[in-house]
């Protein structure tokens, strides 16, 4: 699948001047619309969040929302449906992992917040944060959305959305 | 190949050429995953000798000569093997992650010669060639033919450890690794033949699942002198790759080697 990368950056409307901040006390929020579907057989999907560098490579994983709960982590096979995920960053986990696997979320949006300490060690430069969906007898579908870390000035959500398994996803990296 | 088809092809030829038969039938080796995740997933293969990429509609593909080699280079063992009247299946557990090689390596003399003015001709394994022929048979032309069909499947991370060549025949040496295979991104793999860079040497890569569509795609690569071919897929899907060649030993002898992947492309 190839995700356009069209996106709309909206300026801050805030007249507040942002005061420099350490890098660790930035946070990067983000939101993520897991649409409702119409359709038979519904199963939530399985979402991953990572960050990708300006060669599109995943230098970290934020969260995956998975079945967590089956027992002897049978959820796990279907870890490789995420497929860009998987191959960029998931093959080479250990899953579950502390603080990056969650259960799956119902339709609806989601907001998450990963604090400057869940994303240290990013080296300043433009980055993307990508979300993709996998869902049982259903499609998938990749969403990029850029940012720079570390945020500088006031906060600026960057958006793009997706057509079928995604809605928006909003990403505002906070100084 | 059924050994009757097998020996009407090579009567007709004069000599046993086993490629030149099997452009019109393929070998094949079909898993039904090639990226796992989870703890010890299977796979279930089919294997087959078809006209049709990848439905068996010919004969399915004898089980004793294939073989599974695990992610630290050791056997694994082949489960559940069945044949049927067009196809073979069996099942593979992938006890521990990485990369797995699953090989179907074949290896067969033929020989003609003439016995009292009438021309005879004898194909069977290369152990028995030295006592088949009888003593009073001149002119021996001998051809040693070696064939290779194989597929590849990972759990977890990929490895290459059961990707190393063994040296012997045509194989397959991957530099972009068989498990790793994407659309948009270009492969590199080289050919070896007896474990040196087979030159020159034309791959034919077909994608599964024409039985729907008009023709191919097909594509025709052809090795650099470092063996090394380069693939760009033209789309995601379960990819056939062919390659075949021929020469002769220092004894005279002709040699035929064959080599067989499937292959699988996934999507972005």
């Amino acid at each position: 699948m190839r995700v356009k990368p069209s996106w709309t950056l909206f300026a801050a409307a805030s007249g507040l001047a942002a005061a420099p901040a350490a890098a660790n006390a930035a946070e990067l929020s983000v939101s993520v619309e897991i649409p409702r579907l119409s359709v038979a057989e519904y199963h939530r999907p399985y979402v991953a969040l990572w960050i990708e560098n300006a060669d599109q490579a995943a230098v970290k994983t934020l969260a995956v929302w998975y079945d967590i709960k089956l027992k002897n982590n049978e959820g796990n096979t279907w870890l490789k449906d995420m497929r860009q995920w998987w191959r960029k960053a998931g093959r080479s986990l250990t899953m579950p992992a502390d603080g990056i696997s969650g259960p799956t979320k119902a339709p609806g949006k989601h907001q998450v917040t990963f604090s400057g300490a869940q994303v240290a060690g990013l080296a300043p430069g433009q980055y993307a944060l990508v979300v993709e969906a996998s869902r049982e007898v259903g499609g998938r579908e990749v969403v990029r959305v850029p940012f720079t870390w570390p945020p500088k000035g006031p906060a600026r959500p960057a958006q793009a959305a997706g057509t079928a398994e995604l809605g928006a996803v909003v990403v505002t990296a906070k100084p | 190949m059924s050994a009757l088809r097998f020996a009407a092809v090579a009567a007709l030829l004069g000599v046993a050429l086993a490629p030149t038969a099997a452009q019109a039938h393929r070998s094949w080796l079909a898993p039904s995953a090639t990226v796992l995740s989870g703890a010890q997933p299977w796979v279930t293969v089919d294997g087959a000798v078809s006209n049709t990429l990848f439905y068996a509609d010919h004969v399915p593909m004898r089980l004793e000569g294939v073989k599974a080699v695990g992610p630290d280079g050791a056997p694994v063992a082949i489960q559940n093997g069945a044949t049927g009247k067009y196809r073979s299946t069996f099942d593979v557990q992938l006890a521990n992650p990485g990369t797995y090689k699953i090989a179907n390596v074949s290896e067969s003399a033929m020989a003609s010669y003439k016995q009292g003015g009438e021309t005879k001709r004898w194909r069977g394994p290369v152990g028995q060639l030295t006592t088949a022929l009888p003593k009073d048979a001149t002119e021996v032309q001998v051809t040693y033919s070696s064939r290779r069909v194989e597929t590849f499947v990972t759990a977890g991370a990929p490895n290459t450890t059961a990707l190393k060549a063994e040296g012997k025949g045509l194989e397959l040496e991957p530099i972009t690794h068989p498990n790793d295979l994407v659309a948009s991104e270009k492969a590199r793999f080289r050919l070896l033949s007896d474990g040196k860079p087979a030159a020159g040497v034309e791959v034919e890569i077909v994608l599964g699942g024409v039985r729907y569509r008009e023709k191919g795609p097909e594509l025709k690569v052809t090795t650099g002198a470092d063996g090394v071919f380069e693939v760009t897929w033209p789309e995601a899907g379960l990819w056939w790759l062919e390659a075949t060649v021929q020469g002769a030993d220092a004894s005279g002898a002709r040699k035929s080697s064959g080599y067989v992947a499937t292959l699988e492309v996934l999507p972005d």
